[in-house]
């Protein structure tokens, strides 16, 4: 149980990072509720939507993005901490990690949980507010949507780990916003259901449909409503295996690079 | 003697560029030795080889018996390393980062916070304990990085450059904090560019265009001649 001591200060240590980086937290909120406040509030003229599953009523759009802006803030969180990785890479505070006395897997996996987390704790934040502004969901859906996120937060997480592990230039937010995050948050279901893509263009809803994100999206969108949706959990499943694995052999001994 | 450490025929590129060539010497149990190179001789990947974070083809390292390509736990777990660039968290206490590195180790509780304080007490850093890592001066990060790197009781301490950008008194401080370790039986491999950190009685293995030049105790291998010119004519670089 040597291991699990290890991984506990994995994890605390990066809460504790989180919650003392008091500009982060905010910035981290702020974002996602300037969309639901504002740009909600401006699209729901526009965007007219059909009832499609889960939902069994005619909804506001406020309602339609909040499991996209979910799905954003553990985005976000999860390129964050493989910037976070990046910089940790540079300074050599990963490779005390490393040569601690376990397999390589598990302490990326511990350091993967422990992004995820903060994830996670954002979108608790996220929800809460929320709640207050009129979007509430069942308790049974709260309940349902916690495992869902947290697969999403590792699952993204692990792509910001490979990204990490393979991309040297990762040194700028800007780059992973234009190439990563933008993107696969606009080519998913985050901010409109795939049916109106395909009116629009059939090419960019087949790019939403392989797009892990949507999957997650999609993952998190059942789940408040305490439905599985276990097309999206597989994929969703399949890419973080995915992911992982190739972080992993980016980050296997031999293959790591010069500083 | 038995050996802390044995390399044997160790080669490592970096793409086209060779930096290692053949790499073999032992580091005798409770043992100084010290990895002597001008910059660029390949020090940096050897350390980087011997803690495991990039594996060599062909080579053999073993860590007290331990083969650290078939099983890295038990080589990792007996070696402490202190790295050339700083690894703390400068925000955080002086405990806090050694109890971080305890808990990496797999150490909690009661055990940790001994073996944190008998640590830092080798070190002669037992009042810094709840200060800031930011608040210290260099040479005493440094000495929190050697009792962090001692807290599991390892038995070889790796240091790649550890006194760079320190200044004389803290140099020589440091330097002697670590040949004092080698009476409690730890063997200690010490890279530097720097021959004034030697003493004429350690190990040195000179390491050249990654090959190595010469290996010895320091006053069998210079002889007459004064350590600084030896390795000036060996290397042919400015030491």
């Amino acid at each position: 149980m040597k291991a699990l001591i290890a991984a506990r200060a994995i994890i605390t240590r990066e809460l504790a990072r989180f919650v003392t980086q008091r500009e982060r937290f905010f910035a981290a909120l702020v974002r996602p509720l300037v969309w639901l406040f504002v740009f909600a509030a401006g699209f729901r003229a526009a965007l007219g939507l059909s009832i499609i599953p889960p939902y069994k009523t005619y909804i506001s759009y406020e309602t339609y993005i909040v499991p996209g802006l979910c799905g954003m803030i553990l985005l976000f969180s999860g390129m964050q901490s493989s910037l976070s990785l990046v910089n940790d890479r540079e300074s050599g505070t990963m490779r005390l990690m490393l040569t601690a006395p376990w397999p390589r897997w598990f302490l990326l996996g511990a350091k993967l949980l422990a992004g995820a987390m903060v994830g996670l704790l954002q979108v608790a934040v996220f929800l809460g507010i929320a709640w207050f502004y009129g979007l509430k969901f069942s308790a049974v859906g709260y309940l349902a949507a916690l495992p869902a996120l947290a697969l999403a937060g590792i699952m993204l997480g692990a792509l910001g780990l490979f990204l990490s592990a393979r991309i040297r230039q990762l040194e700028n937010f800007a780059g992973v916003m234009n190439f990563v995050i933008f993107p696969m948050f606009f080519l998913s279901t985050a901010l409109y259901p795939l049916w109106k893509m395909q009116e629009s263009s059939p090419l960019l809803a087949t790019l939403c449909e392989i797009n892990p994100f949507t999957h997650a999206v999609e993952l998190v969108r059942f789940a408040l409503y305490g439905q599985l949706n276990l097309a999206a959990l597989g994929w969703t499943v399949l890419a973080f295996a995915l992911f992982f694995g190739l972080a992993l052999l980016g980050y296997e001994p031999a293959r790591t690079r010069s500083r | 003697m038995t050996e802390a450490l044995r390399v044997a025929g160790l080669s490592h590129d970096w793409g086209r560029k060779p930096a290692l060539r053949d790499v073999s010497f032992a580091v005798p149990e409770g043992r100084f030795c010290a990895l002597l190179g001008p910059n660029g001789a390949g020090k940096s990947t050897l350390m980087a080889v011997l803690t495991g974070l990039i594996r060599p083809a062909p080579g053999v390292v073993s860590v007290g018996g331990h083969d650290l390509g078939r099983s890295p736990r038990a080589a990792l777990a007996r070696i402490g390393v202190v790295y050339q660039a700083p690894t703390y968290d400068l925000d955080r206490s002086v405990f806090a980062n050694l109890k971080y590195f305890a808990a990496l180790q797999g150490l909690s509780g009661a055990e940790a916070r001994e073996r944190i304080a008998t640590s830092l007490a080798r070190l002669g850093m037992e009042e810094r304990a709840g200060e800031k890592v930011a608040a210290l001066n260099g040479g005493h990060r440094r000495r929190m990085e050697i009792a962090r790197a001692l807290i599991h009781a390892p038995r070889l301490l790796l240091l790649d450059e550890p006194t760079v950008g320190l200044d004389a008194p803290a140099r020589a401080a440091i330097t002697a904090h670590v040949h004092a370790l080698t009476a409690e039986g730890i063997s200690v491999l010490w890279a530097t560019h720097l021959v004034d950190e030697l003493h004429p009685d350690d190990d040195l293995v000179l390491l050249h265009q990654g090959r190595v030049a010469a290996a010895g105790r320091v006053d069998a291998v210079t002889g007459a001649t004064p350590l600084a010119e030896w390795f000036l004519a060996r290397t042919g670089a400015a030491a």
